[in-house]
Protein backbone atom coordinates (compact mmCIF):
# COMPACT_ATOMS: atom_id res chain seq x y z
CA UNK A 1 0.00 0.00 0.00
CA UNK A 2 1.39 3.38 -1.02
CA UNK A 3 2.08 5.74 1.85
CA UNK A 4 3.80 9.07 2.35
CA UNK A 5 4.91 11.54 4.98
CA UNK A 6 2.44 14.36 5.61
CA UNK A 7 3.43 17.54 7.41
CA UNK A 8 0.71 18.62 9.88
CA UNK A 9 1.99 22.11 10.68
CA UNK A 10 5.41 20.79 11.66
CA UNK A 11 4.43 17.31 12.85
CA UNK A 12 5.30 14.61 10.33
CA UNK A 13 3.11 11.53 10.09
CA UNK A 14 3.11 8.51 7.83
CA UNK A 15 -0.21 8.45 5.98
CA UNK A 16 -1.76 5.91 3.63
CA UNK A 17 -2.06 7.17 0.06
CA UNK A 18 -4.05 4.12 -1.08
CA UNK A 19 -7.11 6.24 -1.95
CA UNK A 20 -5.32 9.14 -3.64
CA UNK A 21 -3.22 7.54 -6.38
CA UNK A 22 -2.91 10.92 -8.10
CA UNK A 23 -1.05 12.81 -5.34
CA UNK A 24 2.56 13.88 -5.75
CA UNK A 25 5.20 15.17 -3.35
CA UNK A 26 4.27 18.74 -2.40
CA UNK A 27 0.50 18.32 -2.73
CA UNK A 28 -1.87 19.20 0.11
CA UNK A 29 -4.27 16.47 1.22
CA UNK A 30 -7.26 16.03 3.54
CA UNK A 31 -6.30 13.33 6.06
CA UNK A 32 -8.64 11.31 8.24
CA UNK A 33 -7.44 8.66 10.72
CA UNK A 34 -4.23 7.94 8.84
CA UNK A 35 -5.63 8.02 5.30
CA UNK A 36 -5.43 10.79 2.73
CA UNK A 37 -8.96 11.02 1.32
CA UNK A 38 -8.76 14.00 -1.02
CA UNK A 39 -6.19 16.21 -2.70
CA UNK A 40 -6.68 19.93 -2.03
CA UNK A 41 -7.25 21.67 -5.36
CA UNK A 42 -5.16 24.85 -5.43
CA UNK A 43 -7.28 26.50 -8.10
CA UNK A 44 -10.46 25.96 -6.08
CA UNK A 45 -8.85 26.94 -2.78
CA UNK A 46 -9.29 30.63 -3.54
CA UNK A 47 -12.93 30.54 -4.50
CA UNK A 48 -14.12 31.46 -1.00
CA UNK A 49 -12.36 34.83 -1.47
CA UNK A 50 -13.21 35.19 -5.13
CA UNK A 51 -16.90 34.68 -4.26
CA UNK A 52 -16.71 37.43 -1.65
CA UNK A 53 -15.04 39.80 -4.09
CA UNK A 54 -17.59 39.02 -6.77
CA UNK A 55 -20.42 39.83 -4.37
CA UNK A 56 -18.80 43.10 -3.33
CA UNK A 57 -18.46 44.15 -6.93
CA UNK A 58 -22.09 43.30 -7.56
CA UNK A 59 -23.15 45.22 -4.45
CA UNK A 60 -21.20 48.23 -5.72
CA UNK A 61 -22.98 48.00 -9.04
CA UNK A 62 -26.36 47.80 -7.32
CA UNK A 63 -25.52 50.74 -5.08
CA UNK A 64 -24.68 52.83 -8.12
CA UNK A 65 -27.96 51.92 -9.75
CA UNK A 66 -29.91 53.27 -6.77
CA UNK A 67 -33.28 52.49 -8.29
CA UNK A 68 -32.56 48.73 -8.54
CA UNK A 69 -35.39 46.82 -6.82
CA UNK A 70 -34.53 44.60 -3.85
CA UNK A 71 -34.24 40.89 -4.48
CA UNK A 72 -37.67 39.34 -4.46
CA UNK A 73 -38.24 35.76 -3.37
CA UNK A 74 -39.38 33.49 -6.13
CA UNK A 75 -38.00 35.79 -8.81
CA UNK A 76 -34.77 35.44 -10.65
CA UNK A 77 -31.66 34.95 -8.51
CA UNK A 78 -30.29 38.29 -7.38
CA UNK A 79 -26.79 37.31 -8.55
CA UNK A 80 -25.42 35.30 -11.41
CA UNK A 81 -24.23 31.86 -10.42
CA UNK A 82 -20.72 31.97 -8.95
CA UNK A 83 -17.92 30.91 -11.23
CA UNK A 84 -15.40 28.23 -10.30
CA UNK A 85 -16.47 24.82 -11.50
CA UNK A 86 -18.80 23.78 -8.71
CA UNK B 1 -0.66 26.80 8.04
CA UNK B 2 -1.59 26.89 4.39
CA UNK B 3 -5.25 26.12 3.54
CA UNK B 4 -6.23 26.63 7.17
CA UNK B 5 -5.47 30.02 8.72
CA UNK B 6 -6.64 32.01 5.72
CA UNK B 7 -10.13 30.54 6.15
CA UNK B 8 -10.32 32.12 9.61
CA UNK B 9 -9.83 35.70 8.40
CA UNK B 10 -12.03 37.92 10.57
CA UNK B 11 -12.41 40.68 7.98
CA UNK B 12 -13.68 38.30 5.33
CA UNK B 13 -15.98 36.65 7.90
CA UNK B 14 -17.59 39.99 8.72
CA UNK B 15 -18.04 40.75 5.03
CA UNK B 16 -19.78 37.41 4.60
CA UNK B 17 -21.98 38.11 7.61
CA UNK B 18 -22.93 41.51 6.18
CA UNK B 19 -23.81 40.00 2.84
CA UNK B 20 -25.94 37.32 4.52
CA UNK B 21 -27.75 39.98 6.56
CA UNK B 22 -28.36 42.05 3.44
CA UNK B 23 -29.91 39.12 1.59
CA UNK B 24 -32.06 37.76 4.41
CA UNK B 25 -35.65 38.98 4.26
CA UNK B 26 -37.34 36.51 6.62
CA UNK B 27 -36.59 33.74 9.16
CA UNK B 28 -34.76 30.66 7.93
CA UNK B 29 -33.61 27.53 9.77
CA UNK B 30 -30.55 25.73 8.45
CA UNK B 31 -29.06 22.51 9.75
CA UNK B 32 -25.33 21.87 9.68
CA UNK B 33 -25.12 18.11 9.42
CA UNK B 34 -21.64 17.46 10.74
CA UNK B 35 -20.53 17.70 14.35
CA UNK B 36 -17.20 19.12 13.18
CA UNK B 37 -19.12 22.05 11.71
CA UNK B 38 -21.11 22.41 14.96
CA UNK B 39 -17.87 22.70 16.91
CA UNK B 40 -16.52 25.37 14.53
CA UNK B 41 -19.80 27.32 14.74
CA UNK B 42 -19.85 27.31 18.53
CA UNK B 43 -16.10 27.85 18.91
CA UNK B 44 -15.87 30.81 16.54
CA UNK B 45 -19.30 32.23 17.41
CA UNK B 46 -20.47 32.01 13.80
CA UNK B 47 -24.12 31.76 14.85
CA UNK B 48 -23.70 35.04 16.72
CA UNK B 49 -22.36 36.75 13.59
CA UNK B 50 -25.51 35.87 11.66
CA UNK B 51 -28.68 37.97 11.59
CA UNK B 52 -31.25 36.98 14.23
CA UNK B 53 -33.57 35.67 11.53
CA UNK B 54 -31.21 32.79 10.75
CA UNK B 55 -31.23 29.82 13.09
CA UNK B 56 -28.54 27.16 12.86
CA UNK B 57 -29.86 23.78 13.98
CA UNK B 58 -27.18 21.31 15.02
CA UNK B 59 -27.48 18.02 13.19
CA UNK B 60 -26.89 14.35 14.01
CA UNK B 61 -23.41 14.25 12.47
CA UNK B 62 -21.60 12.80 15.43
CA UNK B 63 -21.08 9.07 14.83
CA UNK B 64 -20.00 8.39 18.40
CA UNK B 65 -23.16 10.09 19.65
CA UNK B 66 -25.55 8.09 17.49
CA UNK B 67 -23.97 4.71 18.23
CA UNK B 68 -26.71 2.68 19.93
CA UNK B 69 -26.32 1.80 23.60
CA UNK B 70 -26.61 -1.91 22.88
CA UNK B 71 -23.66 -1.69 20.52
CA UNK B 72 -21.62 0.03 23.20
CA UNK B 73 -22.69 -2.67 25.63
CA UNK B 74 -21.45 -5.26 23.13
CA UNK B 75 -18.15 -3.39 22.93
CA UNK B 76 -17.90 -3.42 26.72
CA UNK B 77 -18.63 -7.14 26.87
CA UNK B 78 -16.01 -7.96 24.22
CA UNK B 79 -13.43 -5.57 25.70
CA UNK B 80 -13.69 -7.22 29.13
CA UNK B 81 -12.64 -10.62 27.77
CA UNK B 82 -9.15 -11.67 28.88
CA UNK B 83 -8.12 -12.84 25.40
CA UNK B 84 -9.04 -9.54 23.70
CA UNK B 85 -7.14 -6.38 22.82
CA UNK B 86 -9.94 -3.89 22.20
CA UNK B 87 -9.03 -0.90 20.01
CA UNK B 88 -11.01 2.28 19.54
CA UNK B 89 -10.73 5.93 18.60
CA UNK B 90 -10.21 7.96 21.76
CA UNK B 91 -13.56 9.69 22.05
CA UNK B 92 -15.45 6.40 22.32
CA UNK B 93 -13.73 5.48 25.60
CA UNK B 94 -15.86 7.69 27.85
CA UNK B 95 -19.16 7.11 26.11
CA UNK B 96 -21.55 5.53 28.58
CA UNK B 97 -23.17 2.22 27.78
CA UNK B 98 -26.14 1.17 29.85
CA UNK B 99 -23.97 0.54 32.91
CA UNK B 100 -20.37 1.58 32.37
CA UNK B 101 -17.83 2.74 29.75
CA UNK B 102 -14.67 1.47 28.06
CA UNK B 103 -12.40 3.44 30.39
CA UNK B 104 -13.93 1.60 33.34
CA UNK B 105 -13.37 -1.72 31.59
CA UNK B 106 -9.75 -0.71 31.09
CA UNK B 107 -9.42 0.30 34.74
CA UNK B 108 -10.83 -3.11 35.64
CA UNK B 109 -8.02 -4.86 33.76
CA UNK B 110 -9.37 -4.99 30.21
CA UNK B 111 -6.81 -4.39 27.46
CA UNK B 112 -8.46 -1.35 25.87
CA UNK B 113 -6.31 0.72 23.57
CA UNK B 114 -6.85 4.08 21.95
CA UNK B 115 -5.46 4.06 18.43
CA UNK B 116 -5.05 6.68 15.71
CA UNK B 117 -5.80 4.60 12.63
CA UNK B 118 -7.67 1.32 12.00
CA UNK B 119 -4.46 0.06 10.39
CA UNK B 120 -2.81 0.22 13.82
CA UNK B 121 -5.24 -2.49 14.94
CA UNK B 122 -4.18 -4.72 12.05
CA UNK B 123 -0.55 -4.23 13.11
CA UNK B 124 -1.45 -5.19 16.69
CA UNK B 125 -3.12 -8.36 15.41
CA UNK B 126 0.09 -9.28 13.59
CA UNK B 127 2.19 -8.57 16.68
CA UNK B 128 -0.08 -10.50 19.07
CA UNK B 129 -1.08 -13.74 17.32
CA UNK B 130 -2.28 -15.29 20.57
CA UNK B 131 -4.73 -12.45 21.22
CA UNK B 132 -7.98 -11.46 19.54
CA UNK B 133 -7.69 -7.87 18.31
CA UNK B 134 -11.02 -6.08 17.88
CA UNK B 135 -11.49 -2.63 16.37
CA UNK B 136 -14.61 -0.60 17.13
CA UNK B 137 -15.50 0.77 13.68
CA UNK B 138 -17.41 3.94 14.44
CA UNK B 139 -17.94 6.65 11.87
CA UNK B 140 -19.71 7.98 8.81
CA UNK B 141 -18.77 7.55 5.15
CA UNK B 142 -15.52 9.40 5.86
CA UNK B 143 -14.29 6.65 8.16
CA UNK B 144 -15.76 3.64 6.38
CA UNK B 145 -12.98 3.45 3.74
CA UNK B 146 -10.38 3.30 6.52
CA UNK B 147 -12.01 0.39 8.35
CA UNK B 148 -12.76 -1.28 5.01
CA UNK B 149 -9.03 -1.14 4.27
CA UNK B 150 -8.21 -2.63 7.68
CA UNK B 151 -10.55 -5.59 7.06
CA UNK B 152 -9.32 -5.98 3.49
CA UNK B 153 -5.68 -6.03 4.62
CA UNK B 154 -6.43 -8.49 7.41
CA UNK B 155 -8.04 -10.75 4.80
CA UNK B 156 -5.07 -10.36 2.44
CA UNK B 157 -2.66 -11.22 5.24
CA UNK B 158 -4.78 -14.18 6.31
CA UNK B 159 -5.14 -12.85 9.86
CA UNK B 160 -7.55 -14.94 11.91
CA UNK B 161 -7.31 -12.85 15.09
CA UNK B 162 -8.58 -9.50 13.78
CA UNK B 163 -12.23 -8.47 13.78
CA UNK B 164 -14.35 -5.36 13.48
CA UNK B 165 -17.28 -4.32 15.64
CA UNK B 166 -19.15 -2.33 13.02
CA UNK B 167 -21.10 0.79 13.98
CA UNK B 168 -20.88 2.64 10.67
CA UNK B 169 -23.71 4.98 9.80
CA UNK B 170 -24.69 6.78 6.60
CA UNK B 171 -25.56 10.46 6.38
CA UNK B 172 -28.20 10.76 3.61
CA UNK B 173 -30.74 8.41 5.27
CA UNK B 174 -30.49 10.46 8.47
CA UNK B 175 -31.08 13.66 6.51
CA UNK B 176 -34.14 12.05 4.96
CA UNK B 177 -35.39 10.94 8.39
CA UNK B 178 -35.11 14.55 9.58
CA UNK B 179 -36.81 15.91 6.46
CA UNK B 180 -39.61 13.36 6.75
CA UNK B 181 -40.33 14.21 10.38
CA UNK B 182 -43.82 15.73 10.88
CA UNK B 183 -42.39 18.61 12.92
CA UNK B 184 -39.66 19.37 10.41
CA UNK B 185 -38.03 22.76 10.91
CA UNK B 186 -35.02 22.38 8.64
CA UNK B 187 -35.28 24.49 5.47
CA UNK B 188 -31.74 24.07 4.19
CA UNK B 189 -28.71 21.90 4.85
CA UNK B 190 -25.01 22.42 5.09
CA UNK B 191 -23.87 18.94 4.08
CA UNK B 192 -20.80 17.38 5.68
CA UNK B 193 -17.74 18.24 3.58
CA UNK B 194 -15.56 15.28 4.42
CA UNK B 195 -18.36 12.75 3.97
CA UNK B 196 -18.77 14.24 0.49
CA UNK B 197 -15.01 14.14 -0.15
CA UNK B 198 -15.48 10.36 -0.08
CA UNK B 199 -19.00 9.96 -1.45
CA UNK B 200 -19.34 12.98 -3.73
CA UNK B 201 -22.72 14.70 -3.75
CA UNK B 202 -24.73 13.03 -6.47
CA UNK B 203 -26.87 11.15 -3.92
CA UNK B 204 -28.11 14.48 -2.50
CA UNK B 205 -29.62 15.64 -5.77
CA UNK B 206 -32.82 13.50 -5.48
CA UNK B 207 -33.14 14.51 -1.80
CA UNK B 208 -32.98 18.23 -2.64
CA UNK B 209 -35.58 17.68 -5.33
CA UNK B 210 -37.94 15.45 -3.34
CA UNK B 211 -38.03 17.62 -0.22
CA UNK B 212 -37.47 20.96 -2.02
CA UNK B 213 -34.54 21.73 0.25
CA UNK B 214 -31.26 23.45 -0.70
CA UNK B 215 -28.21 21.34 0.20
CA UNK B 216 -24.82 23.05 0.18
CA UNK B 217 -21.73 20.91 0.67
CA UNK B 218 -19.62 22.91 3.12
CA UNK B 219 -16.21 22.77 4.76
CA UNK B 220 -15.26 23.23 8.39
CA UNK B 221 -13.49 26.55 8.66
CA UNK B 222 -15.38 29.73 9.59
CA UNK B 223 -15.33 31.15 6.07
CA UNK B 224 -16.45 27.80 4.63
CA UNK B 225 -19.45 27.74 6.92
CA UNK B 226 -20.31 31.40 6.29
CA UNK B 227 -20.10 30.95 2.54
CA UNK B 228 -22.21 27.78 2.86
CA UNK B 229 -24.84 29.73 4.80
CA UNK B 230 -24.79 32.50 2.22
CA UNK B 231 -25.20 30.05 -0.67
CA UNK B 232 -28.06 28.36 1.17
CA UNK B 233 -29.79 31.68 1.95
CA UNK B 234 -29.42 32.83 -1.65
CA UNK B 235 -31.18 29.66 -2.76
CA UNK B 236 -33.94 30.02 -0.17
CA UNK B 237 -34.52 33.69 -0.91
CA UNK B 238 -34.80 32.99 -4.61
CA UNK B 239 -36.95 29.88 -4.24
CA UNK B 240 -34.34 27.39 -5.44
CA UNK B 241 -33.64 23.93 -3.96
CA UNK B 242 -30.41 22.64 -5.46
CA UNK B 243 -27.22 20.90 -4.47
CA UNK B 244 -24.22 23.24 -4.50
CA UNK B 245 -20.62 22.68 -3.52
CA UNK B 246 -18.95 25.30 -1.35
CA UNK B 247 -16.06 22.96 -0.45
CA UNK B 248 -14.77 22.55 -3.98
CA UNK B 249 -11.13 22.57 -2.91
CA UNK B 250 -11.67 19.10 -1.37
CA UNK B 251 -14.93 17.73 -2.81
CA UNK B 252 -15.57 16.58 -6.38
CA UNK B 253 -19.04 15.67 -7.56
CA UNK B 254 -18.15 12.00 -7.97
CA UNK B 255 -16.20 11.80 -4.69
CA UNK B 256 -13.33 9.40 -4.16
CA UNK B 257 -13.99 6.41 -6.42
CA UNK B 258 -11.24 4.08 -5.12
CA UNK B 259 -12.50 4.62 -1.55
CA UNK B 260 -16.12 3.97 -2.55
CA UNK B 261 -15.04 0.82 -4.35
CA UNK B 262 -13.36 -0.73 -1.33
CA UNK B 263 -16.27 0.25 0.93
CA UNK B 264 -18.62 -1.58 -1.46
CA UNK B 265 -16.27 -4.57 -1.58
CA UNK B 266 -16.23 -5.02 2.20
CA UNK B 267 -19.54 -3.59 3.40
CA UNK B 268 -23.22 -3.76 2.52
CA UNK B 269 -25.99 -1.35 3.46
CA UNK B 270 -28.03 -2.49 6.48
CA UNK B 271 -30.69 -1.02 8.78
CA UNK B 272 -29.16 0.65 11.84
CA UNK B 273 -30.48 1.90 15.16
CA UNK B 274 -29.36 5.44 15.96
CA UNK B 275 -29.00 6.36 19.62
CA UNK B 276 -31.74 8.76 20.62
CA UNK B 277 -33.43 8.57 17.21
CA UNK B 278 -34.36 4.94 16.63
CA UNK B 279 -33.94 2.59 13.71
CA UNK B 280 -33.45 4.18 10.29
CA UNK B 281 -33.76 1.84 7.31
CA UNK B 282 -30.71 1.42 5.06
CA UNK B 283 -28.71 3.79 7.27
CA UNK B 284 -25.74 1.69 8.28
CA UNK B 285 -22.97 -0.49 6.94
CA UNK B 286 -22.38 -4.12 7.90
CA UNK B 287 -19.75 -6.60 6.71
CA UNK B 288 -20.58 -8.60 3.60
CA UNK B 289 -20.85 -12.37 3.95
CA UNK B 290 -17.46 -12.78 2.28
CA UNK B 291 -15.96 -10.92 5.26
CA UNK B 292 -18.18 -12.45 7.96
CA UNK B 293 -15.12 -14.04 9.58
CA UNK B 294 -14.05 -10.52 10.56
CA UNK B 295 -17.38 -9.64 12.21
CA UNK B 296 -16.77 -9.26 15.96
CA UNK B 297 -20.48 -9.61 16.78
CA UNK B 298 -20.56 -13.07 15.22
CA UNK B 299 -17.14 -14.09 16.48
CA UNK B 300 -17.97 -13.33 20.11
CA UNK B 301 -21.64 -14.24 19.95
CA UNK B 302 -22.92 -10.92 21.27
CA UNK B 303 -25.63 -10.54 18.63
CA UNK B 304 -28.96 -9.16 19.71
CA UNK B 305 -28.72 -7.58 23.18
CA UNK B 306 -31.50 -5.08 23.87
CA UNK B 307 -31.25 -2.35 26.47
CA UNK B 308 -33.11 0.81 27.39
CA UNK B 309 -31.55 4.27 27.32
CA UNK B 310 -31.19 6.60 30.28
CA UNK B 311 -34.34 8.70 30.40
CA UNK B 312 -32.56 11.69 31.88
CA UNK B 313 -30.36 12.20 28.81
CA UNK B 314 -32.08 14.25 26.11
CA UNK B 315 -29.43 13.51 23.49
CA UNK B 316 -32.06 12.21 21.07
CA UNK B 317 -33.65 15.66 20.96
CA UNK B 318 -30.23 17.33 20.65
CA UNK B 319 -29.22 15.00 17.82
CA UNK B 320 -32.39 15.76 15.89
CA UNK B 321 -31.89 19.48 16.39
CA UNK B 322 -35.07 19.77 18.48
CA UNK B 323 -33.34 21.35 21.46
CA UNK B 324 -29.99 23.06 22.02
CA UNK B 325 -27.69 21.47 24.61
CA UNK B 326 -28.24 24.21 27.18
CA UNK B 327 -31.99 23.56 27.13
CA UNK B 328 -31.37 20.14 28.72
CA UNK B 329 -31.96 20.34 32.49
CA UNK B 330 -29.03 18.02 33.12
CA UNK B 331 -26.54 20.11 31.06
CA UNK B 332 -23.59 21.13 33.22
CA UNK B 333 -25.48 20.05 36.34
CA UNK B 334 -25.71 16.27 36.35
CA UNK B 335 -23.96 15.86 32.99
CA UNK B 336 -20.46 17.08 32.17
CA UNK B 337 -17.48 15.62 30.29
CA UNK B 338 -16.21 13.93 33.46
CA UNK B 339 -19.58 12.34 34.25
CA UNK B 340 -21.52 12.21 31.00
CA UNK B 341 -25.09 10.95 30.79
CA UNK B 342 -24.84 10.69 27.02
CA UNK B 343 -22.34 10.59 24.20
CA UNK B 344 -22.77 14.16 22.84
CA UNK B 345 -21.11 15.41 26.05
CA UNK B 346 -17.89 13.48 25.42
CA UNK B 347 -17.46 13.14 21.69
CA UNK B 348 -15.16 15.59 19.91
CA UNK B 349 -18.06 16.09 17.50
CA UNK B 350 -20.83 16.19 20.09
CA UNK B 351 -22.95 19.33 20.34
CA UNK B 352 -23.16 19.16 24.17
CA UNK B 353 -19.36 18.98 24.39
CA UNK B 354 -19.06 22.02 22.11
CA UNK B 355 -21.45 24.08 24.26
CA UNK B 356 -19.81 22.86 27.47
CA UNK B 357 -16.39 23.83 26.20
CA UNK B 358 -17.14 27.15 24.51
CA UNK B 359 -20.53 28.39 25.75
CA UNK B 360 -20.87 27.35 29.35
CA UNK B 361 -22.71 30.06 31.23
CA UNK B 362 -23.95 30.11 34.77
CA UNK B 363 -27.50 28.76 34.91
CA UNK B 364 -28.76 32.15 36.03
CA UNK B 365 -27.88 33.58 32.62
CA UNK B 366 -30.28 31.23 30.91
CA UNK B 367 -33.15 32.08 33.24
Amino acid sequence: MRSGKVDFGGVLREVSLAYVPEVKVGDYVIVHVGFALSRVDEAEANQVFAYLQEMEELTDLEDRGASAPPASPGGSPPFPAPSGGR
Amino acid sequence: MKYLDEYRDAGAAHKYAQEIARLTTRPWSLMEVCGGQTHAIVKFGIDELLPGQITLIHGPGCPVCVTAVELIDKALEIAARPDVIFCSFGDMLRVPGSRTDLLAVKAGGGDVRMIYSPLDAVKLAEQHPAKEVVFFGVGFETTAPTTAMAVYQAAQKGLKNFSLLVAHVLVPPAMEAILGSPDRRVQGFLAAGHVCAVMGYEEYIPIARKYQVPIVVAGFEPLDILQGVLMCIRQLESGRAEVENQYSRAVRQEGNRPAQQLVREVFQVVPRKWRGIGEIPQSGLGLRDAYAAFDAERKFGVVGLRVEESSECLSGLVLQGKIKPRECPAFGVRCDPEHPLGAPMVSSEGACAAYYRYRREPNTAAA
